[in-house]
């Protein structure tokens, strides 16, 4: 291909200032791989083991107030070439053997070193931890369209057993999310705590029955091996399996609790990204297709930039195909105070979360109950407390621009 | 034979090839999709979103 000296890339003189910046979407998992080397190549010191928490969540908190947000947005002409630079995509691809080899390194590190119960508590979540970068970036690929960034998505969401994410989401949360039916989307006055009893289930049983209805359809069992469940499931199975006839049996329990920890961190990710937040119900019984509003926001740098900007989430769910490295952010959109790790602290701590987000929500909907998704226990009592009026319900089925 | 576009990603179903995967084999006339068809690639469109492409 012949190159013009005006525009040799085709981003039409567009620089791409993040290009290399994506490479802490690499550097910031591999932190979980750091401790057990330093604690066998360095010092036999629990201390190495927390160097990935300390990092998620002080020093990336800390660097997203320092570093501040990002507003730029790449211009729509240059997306196109953008979207073709294999540049980005083989990002991705390089953090696939990097988190097995984390998450391989850790669990033989338990197997083979005596530690104290908060060194093992470390290594539980630091590992979850890199599990959750793994959702992430399994979140990603699973939404292209190529067969295989869908297979690279599979093996990565194997190591934490949660395959089935990739129907799940695509097909369930994307189509039902910021509704009552959506149990990943997060309601107004509902805990975390309250969440994950309704979001890890919930997930699971709708990928199982989509599966279900699809294979139903192709006139194949839901047992047979196309179900992309059972596929993923197959692979966990098999290296959980293995790793427990090499280390023995007293791996399992912690094994499962590192695959909660990083499951949990997908639930964190959904609590707070549509927290509250409603679709209308049209006269059709559909919802109003997803809008940029129906997402929260964060265009904090650093964040963004370990999380494959995961967080501008609007535009991820009105554009769910749009690669990461293209995706834009709007005005007005509901903002987060902080990137997602910050948040995720304010999270562990309900008081303080429904403190901090219930104003910005209503800030968000303009007051507006219709457009406001309750915890139904508490719709009550969140009218009486912040003074809220049901408009006068609309007759005949007429739903307010 | 025609061919329905997904306005928002670009996902085409085209009656002569079906979707296999989704379960609806070549051959299977848009009509005869279910009424809650969504996009099967980006799951914002439903079907009376899809837009029939010109030949």
């Amino acid at each position: 291909m012949t190159s013009t000296a005006s525009a040799p890339s085709g981003l039409a003189g567009y620089v791409d200032r993040k290009r290399r910046l994506w490479l802490f979407s690499l550097g910031v998992p591999m932190l979980a791989l750091v401790g057990p080397l330093l604690y066998v190549l360095v010092s036999p010191q629990v201390i190495w083991l927390w160097v990935s928490t300390i990092f998620a969540y002080i020093v990336i908190p800390a660097l997203d107030a320092v570093l501040g947000e990002d507003l730029s947005n790449p211009p729509e002409e240059a997306v196109p070439a953008l979207e073709a630079d294999p540049y980005y995509r083989y990002v991705t691809y390089a953090l696939v053997p990097i988190l097995w080899v984390s998450f391989l390194v850790n669990i033989i590190f338990l197997g083979y070193y005596d530690l104290p119960w908060y060194g093992t508590l470390a290594v539980i979540i630091s590992t979850g931890g890199s599990l959750g970068f793994g959702l992430n970036l399994g979140h990603e690929m699973g939404h292209k369209k190529t067969e295989l960034e869908r297979w690279l998505a599979k093996i990565t969401l194997a190591l934490g057993f949660y395959g089935h994410f990739f129907v799940e989401h695509n097909r369930g949360h994307h189509r039902d999310v910021a509704t009552p039916e959506d149990p990943a989307s997060s309601r107004m006055g509902e805990s975390i705590y309250r969440f994950v009893f309704r979001e890890m289930p919930g997930a699971f049983f709708r990928a199982w029955d989509l599966e279900a209805q699809r294979l139903e359809r192709c006139g194949k069992s839901v047992w047979s091996l196309d179900n992309e469940v059972l596929q993923p499931a197959l692979i966990s199975a098999v290296l959980y399996g293995g790793l427990i006839a090499w280390l023995g049996i007293e791996i399992l329990p912690v094994m499962l609790l590192i695959a909660f920890w990083g499951a949990f961190q997908l639930t964190l990710a959904n609590y707070i990204e549509h927290y509250g937040l409603l679709r209308r119900k049209e006269p059709s019984g559909r919802y109003e297709r997803c809008q940029p509003h129906h997402s929260w926001n964060s265009n904090h740098l650093f964040s963004n930039w370990a999380l494959f900007h995961l967080q501008r989430h609007s535009d991820h769910h009105a554009h769910p195909t749009r690669r990461y490295q293209s995706l834009r952010d709007f005005p007005d959109l509901p903002r987060l105070p902080s990137g997602y790790f910050g948040m995720y602290l304010l999270t562990y701590f309900p008081p303080l979360w429904f403190k901090v987000m219930d104003k910005r929500l209503l800030d968000a909907v303009g007051r507006d109950p219709s457009r406001i998704n309750f915890l139904p226990a508490k719709r009550e009592l969140l009218m009486r407390r912040y003074g809220l009026v049901d408009a006068a319900a609309p007759e005949g089925g007429e739903v307010a621009a | 034979m025609s061919r329905y576009q997904c306005p928002e990603c670009g996902y085409e179903y085209d009656e002569a090839a079906g979707d296999p995967h989704q379960g609806y084999p070549a051959g299977t006339r848009w009509e005869a999709l279910p009424d809650s068809f969504t996009c099967p690639d980006c799951a914002v469109r439903y079907k009376e979103d899809f837009k029939p492409v010109e030949e």
